[in-house]
């Protein structure tokens, strides 16, 4: 018989003990929001409907250009290395025009962010509405919140299976229909649709389709505020550009505090009544999964529901509305004080109502014309003046350019009758959905002449060339100098192509060589 | 002392040591993180079946070859092929078509400069040059001076069957005798000075009249009495500056007295007619052709 009784028994337990191990990172914690309704909610409807419908209308718009070229009005015709949109056709030297568009796009994300804070966030961001269109199936099949919630916890019965099934399925459908519509930027859409639906388009737009589709699926039904929060920098980066005056979503503390839930109860013990009845509508209506009492937080893209979820509750408890409010943190700090007596105390209720019950108007409201300040000018001007210089570009564009490269190797030769030839790539370019008749002549060099490599034709100072729509006519020209006239050494001359019928022309400087010496 | 009671923990970090121990220094013990470590082992047995599947193992003569039979080899055979097949249409009528048709028709012809491009880089550029500029003894194939002729037929002859090729019975041949011992170095002189006073002013013009006597009696049978040169027979025309062993009086003679001659391959047999037809054209598009 062993005797135990001596051995002392530790008051210990093992941290990493496999039943109460903590796994390395926490499994998310599923969101329901509830279907909000008001103003901001219409009006993020009305944004819905416009981004959704100009993503999957665009490519189906026919902008007449002629025979010679696309009939769609936005294009990315990538194996002709072309770019239509509407009246504007770039080729690819023409590419900082789009890069010009992506200043202009960076520089209008600051100019918004830094007024009206992350309206795109909120309304415009792809993820934020295609999250909204998901939610709209899901609430369709499975119900507002308590009943999402009650059907997410219960068993797997019959009904739970259909209604997963049949909102996966629509989700589904939604993400092809999302990869399907990008597609159609880059081809003919009717055209790329019926090869698509019969099998025979490129295998490249069929991968596109799948990636997208998976992406969709993955961002908007599965992932959603994740991605915002975990894979988005741009939240990062707008922390930089608000300030004191930029628009946020924000909950006024200094007439919700403190919140109450037994308001009779607490008035009759009096106690200070907030305005907040922590009835956490602003808490249930949140597709982030915040509370926004919390203060202002990365995870917040400022949708606005939780105002529109406010409202509805202030409207029934008979106060202001706007205890969630756009406001900027100016205008916040102002009220603040007004509620703290300059921060010396507590948040006081009774300090910004009157006798009467209503707020002071000492108490700021929201005021557009404090958002107007010079940093937004700034952007304002930048943002017109980059846009201006486009404009100018796309307008002052060349539609006629020539490009001329001198032989290297040989840069000249000696022919039998002692004249001296060089040769050149001459490179016409067509901007102009039309076939052109133009003409290529020397100018300087007198006494030159040319012919053009593949032609039958006699030399002369200026020939005359075709060229076909919307193209670039690389041609071979040889410039002969006869004997007589042939100077030692280098002359500059200029190639000119001009057209026949039409003002346009375009020159191009370029060197004749001679031998140094006539040996 | 059990196991257990030889493991030694560092003050400072926390950390179990190895029990390894330099000059008082103590090795901690950090494991591999566990995702490295399968991650690790993953590519240990994707690597086993890589090594089945692909051609991996050095042996003696050889390497394994892979139960895939795959072969980098293969693959750009194919690869060749599939672009072959891309261009069989353009090879067909290349092959066919009259070579004055190639020239006429923009799209064949430019598919041939392209491809004789390429052929000239490989196989013809060692001896005329890179631009086709030439050197002393190649022929510049830039300039209109032809010793055989300059139309897409001459050319396309001259590619295919060489130059005193002496194993191509159908090749451009011609000899130009050696005059050293027929003519004294003073006729020579004389005959050079003629020579270069057909394309320009002559380094001696008192020579020129003699040299215009020995000219007409040794060397007009083959070159013209104006030295305008014959085609069928090879024979250069001097009346022109293009010299292809040099121009000066001095360069002139050397070669009456004993000249050098250039030799070209045919290159039918080892290219095929339809490199040698690309060839062709694309010599013809130099500037020169005729």
């Amino acid at each position: 018989m062993l005797d135990t009784s001596d051995v002392e028994r530790l008051d210990a337990e093992a941290v990493n003990r496999a039943a109460t191990r903590q796994p390395l990172y926490a499994p998310r914690k599923k969101i329901f929001p509830k279907r909000a309704s008001g103003s901001f909610r219409n009006f993020k409807w009305l944004v819905m409907l416009i981004t959704l419908g100009i993503y999957y209308l665009t490519p189906w718009i026919r902008w007449d250009r002629g025979p010679h070229a696309p009939d769609q009005a936005v294009l990315v015709d990538i194996a002709n290395r072309r770019f239509y949109f509407f009246f504007a056709e770039i080729w690819p030297q023409e590419f900082f025009i789009v890069a010009g568009l992506l200043v202009m796009a960076g520089i209008g994300l600051f100019l918004v962010t830094s007024t009206v804070g992350r309206a795109w966030c909120g309304y415009t961001c792809p993820q934020t509405v295609w999250v909204d269109l998901f939610l709209v199936v899901e609430r369709w099949i499975e119900g507002d919140r308590n009943a999402r919630m009650k059907l997410d916890a219960g068993p797997w019965t019959g009904s739970k299976i259909v209604k997963r099934v049949a909102k996966h399925g629509i989700w589904v459908l939604i993400a092809v229909a999302t990869g399907g519509a990008w597609i159609f930027y880059f081809a003919d859409a009717p055209t790329l649709a019926m090869d698509f639906l019969t099998g025979q388009a490129a295998t490249v737009a069929y991968i596109t389709v799948a990636v997208l589709t998976a992406t969709t699926y993955t961002f908007g039904g599965l992932m959603r505020e994740q991605v915002c929060i975990y894979m988005c920098p741009w939240p990062r980066i707008q922390a930089a550009m608000l300030d004191e005056n930029s628009l946020t979503v924000t909950y006024n503390d200094w007439r919700g505090e403190p919140r109450t839930r037994g308001v009779k109860k607490a008035a009759a013990e009096g106690r200070a009544i907030g305005d907040c009845v922590d009835c956490n509508a602003c808490v249930a209506v949140c597709p982030m999964g915040i509370d926004i009492r919390d203060g202002q937080q990365l995870e917040c893209i400022t949708c606005a529901l939780c105002i529109d979820a406010c409202d509805a509750i202030m409207d029934k408890t008979g106060k202001e509305r706007g205890l969630i409010a756009y406001a900027t943190l100016a205008d916040y700090n102002h009220n603040m004080a007004l509620a703290t007596g300059g921060g010396a105390a507590a948040i006081d209720p009774a300090r910004v109502r009157g006798s009467d019950g209503r707020l002071l108007p000492d108490a700021r409201g929201l005021d557009l014309r404090r958002l107007i300040r010079p940093r937004t000018f700034a952007y304002l001007a930048i943002w017109g003046l980059v846009g201006v210089a486009l404009l100018f570009a796309l307008a002052t564009r060349d539609l006629l350019e020539i490009s001329v490269q001198h032989d290297r190797n040989p840069q000249f030769v000696l022919l039998s009758d002692g004249s001296i030839r060089n040769g050149y790539t001459v490179k016409i370019l067509n901007k102009v959905a039309e076939p052109r008749a133009v003409t290529l002549s020397l100018e300087g060099l007198e006494g030159a002449t040319m012919l053009l490599g593949g032609f039958d034709m006699p030399e002369s100072r200026e020939v005359f060339v075709m060229l076909e729509p919307d193209r670039l006519r690389n041609l071979r020209v040889f410039v002969r100098m006869p004997p007589e006239l042939v100077t030692a050494g280098t002359s500059a001359f200029t190639f000119r192509v001009a057209e026949r019928q039409g003002a346009e022309a375009a020159s191009y400087s370029a060197i004749f060589h001679a031998p140094e010496s006539n040996r | 002392m059990s196991d257990q009671d030889k493991r030694e923990v560092d003050e400072i970090s926390g950390v179990e040591t190895t029990g390894h121990e330099w000059d008082g220094i103590k090795e901690l013990n950090n494991p591999l993180p566990r995702w490295w470590l399968w991650t690790f082992y993953a590519t240990i047995v994707w690597s086993i079946g890589y090594t089945i599947a692909y051609p991996a193992w050095p042996l003696v003569n050889s390497a394994t070859q892979g139960v895939l039979g795959y072969s980098s080899r293969a693959e750009l055979h194919r690869e060749v092929e599939q672009v072959q097949l891309s261009r069989s249409d353009q090879t067909a009528q290349l092959a066919s078509l009259d070579l004055n048709e190639v020239l006429a028709d923009d799209a064949l012809r430019n598919f041939a400069i392209a491809g004789g491009a390429a052929a000239y880089r490989v196989n013809c550029s060692q001896c005329h040059g890179t631009g086709a500029q030439g050197a002393e003894g190649f022929p510049n194939l830039n300039d209109d001076n032809w010793i055989w002729g300059g139309t897409i037929e001459d050319l396309h002859h001259t590619i295919a069957h060489g130059v005193r090729d002496h194993a191509d019975f159908d090749t451009r041949i011609s000899e130009m005798p050696a005059f050293a011992g027929v003519m004294t170095r003073r006729e020579i002189a004389e005959t050079a000075a003629f020579v270069a006073s057909l394309s320009r002013e002559p380094e001696n013009p008192d020579l020129v009249e003699a040299g215009a006597e020995h000219f007409e009696v040794y060397c007009a049978a083959c070159h013209g009495f104006n030295g305008e040169g014959e085609r069928l027979l090879g024979a250069p025309s001097l009346n022109n500056p293009i010299w292809l062993y040099g121009g000066s009086e001095a360069e002139i003679a050397a070669q009456i007295a004993q000249p050098r001659h250039g030799v070209m391959p045919g290159w039918a047999d080892r290219l095929g007619d339809v490199t040698v037809r690309k060839l062709a054209v694309f010599v013809h598009s130099l500037g020169g052709g005729e």
